[in-house]
């Protein structure tokens, strides 16, 4: 159950090739005293004996909840032809294309999707991938420390409070100063966080839409952060782009996101996509892989990884990142799933996400008790005050049979109450009609 | 072939979404509202099929032939690992089900697969806990390094420094670099293979904070000194750290944990049959003894004692968040597949073969091509193209050669110490016969670099394109297509 | 040929004086080694540097490689030219593809740099 073809003769015909009697005497460099201790592994189970075991456990998870969970991660239509793009094993079994002569469709693909994500987000040049929203937005704030030689973060409330919870992380060990600065009626507070920046700062990180759904249009901050020699770093949802002001019509100097929406699916947390789109002045200071246009020595159009003397397997000890593998077959179904739905299936996908969260606004504000919180347009997602503790109230709608949504006392302390809710084109107006109900149900218990 | 934007034709469309069912039209208000065009795509499905089928057909992957990529470990793949991904129960999962209350026990069939590939982990290594966080094998340094740096802090030591072998991996450095470490590389013993002892003696102090090693290294060479250096590292309280990368040499017969090790990371696309994906995704889940399970990163997957699975989050001294969720499951899930498979004899049959598989190659090639370090290797040998160099011959023309012959190219210029070098990991999914026609191709390889020299120029000519002009690219930086007209 | 009116260091930059100024470049063994050469940053004029210290980058398609000043002294001019026309220091190393010029220089310093001949037989060593 190895996968491995060697009969025992031709075991016995390679080791005399060897020149040895048998296979331990290829492991003599192992003394004794380095042996396992112990290796309790159970037997091994054939393909059918082990599908079934794990279908069993599948079986156990409630992936079948109506979904109005998202906070930042979201559950869109993936059409068929995603997958089986992507189960092209061409694609799937291959390596990095470091021989680029063996590895055109994967570099093409690569190129075509930075392109994919620059018109998307009005940027002048995409990397290869990232991990995922959270890593690319830390690695913006590197690129924007060695960019400026500055030390200081200043990161507006409305991001991801996950993603903040990482970039605390990745910068213990480093003399980084983070502040980070509440929100006002649920937009980026611009007084606050132009009190925060100082002449140290090396980078502002906005979101739009931020993590309560609010759009807001970062232009201005933009323009106060160039005035004063800092990058300004922008997390946006990629989906929400084909309707929303991109970060390069706002003069953003670096854009990131999770790509998870497009054509990627939720598997309890990943593979998911980290996308980086910055201005070509910077690409010497971006992270990750990059391929470029080119010639083959007959003048034939070919792609290559390129500016790889920023990476690790060159720069070692100084490179931009130590990233090497990346999400490259996630990259590759976000191409597949934009081309597939097109200029105007994004559109629609947008505005069908755009109209139903507006409706369920709609419906869920005439439940008594209920207010949705609307002092700033949103896109999907938006807030509900409810009477009660939001994290009860969704642990009430899970026996109901719904995901109703993410409580924010988890991050926000004093916002208990607070249930945060996305809808996207998946759900139903009938869907969202019984959601009304069960919501309503919940909250008389 | 025509980028895809060259297809587009105005008004085509590919996939259709529904109409919407709610009364109303929502616009975006001003100043929110995009303005500027967007320029994707407009395709019929069959012209996207049809445009990523020929792409695919571009490329050479596993399924296609011999990919003996030195510290790739490019073995087969199994399908029905690709099939249990796909069960709804799994790929639907919203990650943050388990976090909403009550909602754990609605997550129980992932938490299981989480925590028993944990165990599993710990076993196959040695260690005592495993986090699955980690999505590359980079970042699996990275939150070693992380770990290493927090425990350091923790006791108050004055750390600065990382050393690690000249011969090492890349990302290793890079990663101590971004964990605010400074690096030093110890050199390799020429003769042996393996790291240089006297040498390691003369440069450890109280201001390391780590040595960071693979073993076998990337010499294909297993250093049996492992328990003298974690000696003299914890002498200076400097942990260990293993880089798992080449892992598959040894399931079964070293376990990292047992040489003193005290961190590890390993490649589940590697080791464990998960494809690569063409750079990825991947999965480097990092393991730790009990000295420094405190700070792995959160949340953790604990097993209560009525047998249900749960989320820990209550670890004071943890690192925190290195990632948004539980790592990248999908990967943990088809790891955790194929070593259920394997079961524990086979897990050991999968070192054994690809360390016979290396070994035949490299006494196949011997005569033929420079070996730096000839004695037995495990799952990866390096040999060096000096020989044909001085015909002119270099590793690179070599590996393009092969490319006409149909096979993946080895490793080249990697590792650094050795010039000319060309790194071959066979892996244990090869037959003899695809390793005696690679063996038979480099032979004719070598035949053809001392008789006609002048023949590799135009290599490969059996490809889509021939050698790119990564000069011009690098110059000219097209990264994105331009509008038509722009 | 390497040229003899010029020093040489073990990092293999050269420098030749210039009345007031000394100039620096990258060896011809340097460049070919690095091969085509794609980027350079370069100190800016104004900045002080120290001998042997790092004070600039250069990036070829497969390598990458920290330019050190040969000698302390301030940066005079920095060879702009070179942003649009990196392969000038493939071309001429030792002519049209300098790096930068150097003020406030101590001819001592220079001095005891390598001669042409010394670089030529310190590279023999090194192979």
């Amino acid at each position: 159950m190895s996968f491995i073809p060697h009969t025992p003769a031709q075991q016995k015909q390679m080791l005399d090739i060897c020149g040895v009697k048998d296979i331990d005497a290829l492991f003599a460099d192992i003394p004794e005293g380095l042996r396992p201790k112990s290796f309790n592994i159970p037997a091994g189970r054939s393909e059918l004996e082990v599908h079934a075991s794990l279908e069993n456990l599948a079986g156990q998870n409630y992936s079948h909840l109506v979904r109005f969970v998202g906070a930042g991660f979201y559950d869109h239509f993936i059409p068929a032809a995603v997958d089986a793009i992507a189960s092209r094993s061409e694609f799937y079994t291959a390596y990095t294309p470091y021989q680029p002569e063996l590895s055109q469709g994967t570099l093409q693909a690569i190129y075509e999707y930075q392109t994919a994500m620059c018109r998307l987000t009005g940027m002048e040049v995409a990397n290869a991938s990232l991990y995922d929203g959270g890593t690319a937005l830390y690695e913006a704030c590197q690129m924007a420390v060695h960019a400026t030689g500055r030390t200081r973060i200043v990161i507006d409330g409305g991001v991801n409070p996950i993603y903040r919870k990482m970039i605390h992380s990745y910068t213990a060990n480093l003399s980084l100063d983070l502040c980070e600065v509440g929100v006002s009626h649920g937009q980026s507070d611009r007084k606050k966080l132009f009190d925060a920046i100082d002449e140290q700062t090396a980078a502002v990180l906005v979101q739009n839409p931020n993590f309560f759904g609010v759009i807001d249009d970062h232009s201005d901050i933009a323009k106060r952060c160039h005035d004063l020699g800092i990058l300004a770093v922008q997390s946006v949802y990629p989906v929400a782009m084909a309707l929303l002001k991109p970060p390069g019509d706002m003069d953003i100097d670096i854009a990131t996101g999770e790509g998870q929406s497009l054509g990627i699916p939720l598997s309890f947390g990943g593979p998911y996509l980290g996308f980086m789109a910055t201005k070509k002045k910077f690409v010497r200071k971006m992270p990750g892989r990059l391929v470029g246009r080119t010639v083959d020595s007959a003048g034939r159009e070919g792609f290559v990884l390129t500016l790889q003397a920023r990476e690790q397997h060159i720069r070692r000890e100084k490179a931009t990142s130590n990233i090497c593998t990346n999400e490259a077959l996630c990259a590759l179904r976000a191409h597949a799933y934009l081309s597939l739905v097109g200029e105007q299936g994004i559109k629609e996908v947008a505005q069908l996400c755009l109209d139903k969260a507006r409706y369920a606004k709609e419906r869920f504000k005439s439940i008594p008790g209920v207010e949705v919180m609307e002092a700033s347009p949103t896109f999907n997602e938006f807030t509900l005050r409810l009477p009660m503790d939001a994290g009860e109230f969704a642990g009430r709608m899970i026996e109901r049979g719904f995901a109703a949504g993410f409580p924010l006392g988890r991050y926000y302390p004093g916002m208990e109450n607070y249930l945060l809710m996305a809808v996207t084109e998946k759900r139903s107006k009938h869907d969202i009609g019984r959601m009304a109900e069960a919501l309503e149900d919940a909250l008389c218990q | 072939m025509s980028v895809i934007y060259d297809k587009s034709v105005p008004g085509r469309r590919g996939v259709r979404l529904p109409r919407s069912d709610v009364p109303g039209h929502t616009a975006i208000p001003e100043p929110y509202r995009r303005r500027s065009a967007l320029n994707l795509c407009e395709l019929s499905e069959l012209d996207v099929v049809r445009h990523f089928t020929a792409l695919s057909r571009k490329n050479f992957g596993v399924d296609t032939g011999f990919y003996p990529l030195g510290s790739c470990t490019m073995k087969y793949n199994p399908k029905f690992t690709e099939k249990i991904a796909q069960l709804d129960g799994f790929s639907s999962l919203h990650p943050l089900l388990p976090q909403l209350r009550r909602g754990g026990m609605l997550t129980q069939g992932a938490l299981a697969v989480l925590y028993e590939l944990e165990s599993m982990l710990c076993e196959i290594c040695g260690m005592d806990a495993f986090t699955l966080h980690p999505m590359a094998g980079a970042h699996g340094e990275l939150t070693g390094m992380m770990i290493i740096a927090a425990y350091h802090h923790d006791k108050e030591n004055n750390k600065t420094e990382v050393l690690i072998p000249d011969e090492s991996h890349g990302t290793n450095p890079s990663s101590a670099a971004i964990a605010g470490y400074s690096t030093r590389p110890v050199p390799t013993n020429r003769k042996t293979g393996v790291l240089d002892l006297e040498a390691l003696k003369d440069m450890i102090g109280d201001q390391t904070a780590a040595v960071m090693l693979t073993n076998p290294n990337t010499l294909g060479i297993f250093n049996a000194q492992i328990r003298e250096i974690a000696d003299l590292a914890h002498k200076h309280d400097a942990l260990l750290y293993y880089d798992g990368a080449n892992l598959n040499a040894i399931l079964g017969k070293f376990r990292p944990g047992d040489g003193d090790f005290d961190v590890v990371h390993v490649n589940l696309h590697k080791t464990f049959g998960t494809p690569h994906g063409g750079g990825g995704p991947g999965a480097g889940p990092v393991g730790v003894k009990k000295h420094l399970v405190d700070f792995l990163p959160i949340s953790r997957v604990v097993k209560r004692s009525d047998g249900t699975h749960a989320l820990d989050y209550d670890y004071p001294k943890s690192i925190g968040y290195i990632a948004p969720f539980y790592g990248n499951f999908s990967v943990c899930l088809k790891a955790y597949a194929y070593i259920l498979n394997l079961g524990a004899e086979g897990l050991s049959q999968v070192a054994e073969n690809a360390v016979l598989n290396a070994n035949y190659a490299m006494h196949c090639l011997k005569d033929d091509f420079e070996v730096p370090c000839l004695r037995t290797c495990m799952h990866e040998f390096v040999i060096s193209a000096s020989r044909q160099a001085e015909n002119g011959i270099r590793a690179l023309d070599i590996a393009k050669a092969l490319i006409d012959r149909g096979f993946h190219p080895p490793t080249v210029y990697f590792p650094l110490i050795v010039k000319e070098s060309m790194m071959v990991e066979p892996t244990e999914t090869e037959s003899k016969e695809t390793l005696d026609a690679f063996v038979g191709a480099m032979k004719d390889i070598a035949r053809q670099s001392r008789e006609s020299s002048e023949s590799f120029a135009g290599a490969p000519q059996s490809t889509p394109v021939g050698r790119l002009d990564e000069t011009r690219a690098a110059r000219q930086m097209d990264f994105a297509y331009a509008l038509s007209g722009a | 040929m390497t040229p003899n009116d010029r020093k040489y260091s073990t990092t293999h930059e050269w420098v030749k004086v210039d009345g007031e100024l000394a100039v620096v470049g990258i060896s011809d063994h340097a460049q070919e080694a690095l091969g085509d050469i794609t980027f350079l940053e370069l100190p800016k004029a104004g900045t002080s540097v120290e001998k042997g210290t790092e004070c600039g980058v250069i990036e070829s398609v497969k390598a990458a490689s920290d330019i050190y000043s040969p000698i302390g002294g301030e940066i005079a001019e920095a060879n702009d030219a070179l942003e649009n026309a990196p392969e000038q220091v493939n071309q001429s190393p030792y002519d049209t593809g300098w790096l930068f010029k150097v003020k406030g220089i101590d001819h001592a310093e220079i001095d005891a740099l390598m001669s042409a001949d010394d670089y030529e037989t310190f590279l023999k060593e090194q192979e």
